[in-house]
């Protein structure tokens, strides 16, 4: 029986409704933008990596190694996309 | 009569009602050909449903031809109007129209699909594949393509051309400055031609990581498809910004949002940062695959390995994750401060260095070689002192202080010109010659291809070289005339003439293939170059199912150490070989995408919708649909291989 049940994949629902609601405090509760955004940020990432591990299966089979490769390439992409795009549009915009 | 005038172009010209007339009659004459030749079975079976990786290439291969005669023409007669000064022979629009869509068409539709043709082509044959990871989704990819170029061409007859550049930079591409449809004809097929550039990275990247013959470990693989695999890399996670970016813009444009609007919050320098983004990338998508034909090229007609094989594969690895961390080089002139543009000043001149590692690369590999003057050997000859000097200038650039200078002048069209045609230009002409009789079973013709080149590279050198002059001088690009005190007028009418010899070289090569068809002989056996992968080890045409026996692959150069060391390429015998059936749904889809992109472009919402359903519905019958292929079986392989001789043991 324990083996059919499939514990976490329960688990990792629960776990994303929940990741869900703290996300949605930053909406019904007062709080500085500063704080807002982490929340949001943190809550995110953890919610995306939840998916990707437990529902899209990303550590279940042979080539989960460049899968994950795949996936750290792309997060450091968007990164520096990101990080580069506030750097010249905001941090460094002189006009 | 209202809904009908917004098809009407808004600067009429002579030029564009003879280009309908010609069109009109050119479709015409097609459908009367096809009927009288009762040729439309052939086109249908053949052609349109065909999932076959080596015909898809070679559809590649035609369109971008043809958007190579569209775009050169657009090249004309942008030179022409500047080979005097004052010159009174196409008005400001026209010329902005033309300028903006030799950029779009020059890129996305000729170099694109040129890079993608042969990738599509020899991509499979060099690791031993039957065909691509996903053989139907290969056909998708090249219908969007070729619908999102013909929606792109069809403008400049009905509703008007993109006028803002093909960089298309918001605020003046929005509709309060460009009024017209033409930018909307931008967002929307670049998009559906996107969508399959996009399919085509994710191809290749599977084909190219889970197909490879036994034995080809990666670091056997050959040069081009190591180029190729990096390249899709790139286009999978540079694709996606354009996407959103261009569907910023056209809901810009459509339903009067404001991401790039000066109001609002918005933020009208965003589209530029985010063009970029994709941009830069864009031009390594490009250059990559260059790389890999000019690596495949060099050893053949030198008769030596490829020297630093590891080195050319770290540098282009490097170029890959790099290109990504120097798109604001494009515009270190839009207000950010010092300190930014130093950054991104510094990311890009260190961009030179793998690429200069290559250049050496390819010099030590022709040093002592015994080096043959095909045509496809005198294109790789020429890219490099010219790539070089391009290559120089993009440092010069690089430094954002002097761009400050170089910004937005004809020495910034020089040097990218100077980058790109030795570069992605020389090196498909030239792999085209080399992989024709690949392709096609004959040979084209030496003679008038070295012709061709010549006539090519000397109208290139006088086309852009004055233009690095006039450009120190101040004459600024996308400006359709200037006044004769500036003194630019001499140097303008040297670029005119080597626009022309370019234009001649063209024609030249139309003419070579015309001439080989007629009089190249038939039978040039399976390896005429003396090559060295395994590309050559099948016969000449390639049959349907590449290998009749999967190579197995036991060195780098797995094709010429089967030719000369002894080793067994195919071992084994026949067995049935799995083929992926034939379908007509990515062209209905596609012409369906065709139709929703039209209806986007001039705001018809009825139609648009139904195309949306449409494209749905075709995607819901392709989940629902079974098909398993089917087999080619023994007995059928053993009479095509007898039919070419046997098998190449």
């Amino acid at each position: 029986m324990k083996e059919l049940f499939p514990a976490k994949q329960v688990w990792g629902f629960v776990f994303s409704l929940i990741l869900t609601l703290a996300a949605l405090t930053v909406y019904f509760f007062n709080m500085s933008k500063a704080m807002g955004m982490t929340i949001f940020i943190l809550t995110a990432f953890i919610q995306a990596a939840v998916q990707l591990v437990v529902f899209m299966h990303a550590r279940e089979t042979d080539d989960s190694k460049s899968i994950f490769m795949t996936l750290y390439c792309a997060i450091f992409l968007a990164i520096i996309t990101v990080v580069g795009t506030i750097l010249c549009m905001i941090w460094g915009w002189t006009y | 009569m209202g809904f009908f005038t917004r098809f009407l172009i808004p600067n009429p010209s002579p030029v564009i009602y003879t280009s309908m007339v010609a069109i009109g009659i050119t479709i015409l004459l097609i459908v009367f050909g096809l009927t009288h030749f009762k040729k439309w079975f052939y086109l249908w079976s053949g052609w349109l449903t065909t999932v076959d990786h080596k015909r898809i290439g070679i559809m590649y291969l035609i369109a971008a031809l043809l958007m190579l005669f569209r775009g050169g023409v657009d090249a004309v007669m942008m030179r022409a109007q500047l080979a005097i000064p004052d010159n009174k022979l196409l008005d400001s629009q026209h010329y902005n129209e033309i300028f903006s869509t030799h950029g779009v068409v020059m890129i996305l539709f000729m170099a694109m699909p040129y890079i993608m043709a042969l990738m599509n082509f020899v991509v499979p044959l060099q690791i031993g594949a039957r065909d691509v990871a996903f053989p139907r989704l290969n056909a998708i990819s090249f219908w969007l393509f070729f619908m999102g170029a013909m929606l792109f061409n069809i403008s400049f007859v009905i509703g008007g051309s993109p006028d803002a550049g093909w960089s298309s930079y918001f605020p003046l591409a929005g509709n309060e400055f460009s009024p017209h449809v033409g930018t909307n004809y931008y967002m929307i097929a670049i998009q559906i031609a996107g969508i399959g550039t996009l399919m085509t990275g994710i191809n290749f990247m599977t084909t190219i990581l889970k197909m490879r013959a036994p034995g080809m470990k990666l670091m056997r693989m050959p040069m081009f498809t190591w180029a190729s695999l990096v390249t899709s890399v790139i286009i999978i996670f540079a694709f996606p910004v354009l996407t959103v970016a261009l569907i910023m813009g056209t809901m810009d444009r459509l339903f009067a949002t404001k991401f790039f609007a000066m109001t609002d919050g918005g933020m009208d320098m965003l589209w530029a940062n985010l063009f970029w983004v994709w941009g830069h990338p864009e031009v390594y998508i490009l250059i990559l695959p260059a790389f890999g034909l000019f690596s495949e090229i060099i050893p053949t007609f030198s008769r030596r390995n490829l020297y630093g094989y590891r080195s050319m594969v770290a540098s282009m690895v490097f170029i890959s994750i790099y290109s990504f961390f120097v798109w604001t080089h494009h515009f270190f002139t839009m207000g950010q401060a010092a300190y930014v543009n130093s950054i991104f000043s510094i990311t890009t001149m260190v961009i030179a260095i793998p690429t200069g590692i290559k250049i050496f690369n390819w010099l030590f590999t022709m040093w002592r070689g015994r080096i043959r003057f095909t045509v496809p050997m005198l294109y790789s000859i020429g890219f490099i002192p010219l790539f070089t000097i391009g290559g120089v200038t993009g440092v010069m650039l690089a430094m954002s202080a002097a761009d400050y200078q170089y910004h937005n002048t004809m020495f910034l069209v020089a040097h990218f010109h100077n980058v790109i045609i030795p570069g992605v230009v020389f090196a498909v002409l030239g792999a085209a010659t080399y992989y024709w009789p690949k392709m096609f079973g004959f040979m084209l013709n030496e003679r008038l291809g070295k012709w061709a080149f010549w006539f090519l590279t000397i109208g290139f050198c006088l086309a852009f070289f004055p233009m690095y002059i006039t450009g120190l001088d101040g004459q600024a690009r996308r400006i359709y005339t200037y006044s004769e005190s500036t003194g630019f007028g001499p140097w303008n009418m040297v670029t005119f003439i080597g626009t022309v010899l370019m234009a001649i070289s063209f024609f030249l090569i139309v003419y070579t293939v015309y001439y080989s068809i007629r009089h190249a002989p038939k039978d040039v056996g399976d390896d005429p170059w003396d090559a060295r992968s395994l590309e050559w080890a099948t016969h000449n045409p390639v049959p349907e199912y590449n290998f009749a026996i999967i190579p197995q692959v036991s060195s780098r150069e797995a094709f010429w150490d089967a030719k000369y060391k002894g080793h067994e390429l195919f071992k084994g015998d026949y067995e049935k070989i799995h083929m992926p059936n034939n379908s007509g749904g990515p062209f209905i889809m596609s012409c369906i995408f065709f139709v929703f992109g039209f209806a986007l472009v001039f705001s018809i919402w009825f139609l648009a919708i139904m195309g949306l359903i449409g494209i749905f519905v075709c995607m819901a019958l392709r989940s629902f649909e079974i098909d398993h292929g089917r087999y080619i079986s023994v007995e059928e392989i053993k009479e095509t291989e007898a039919k070419y001789g046997g098998v190449n043991k």
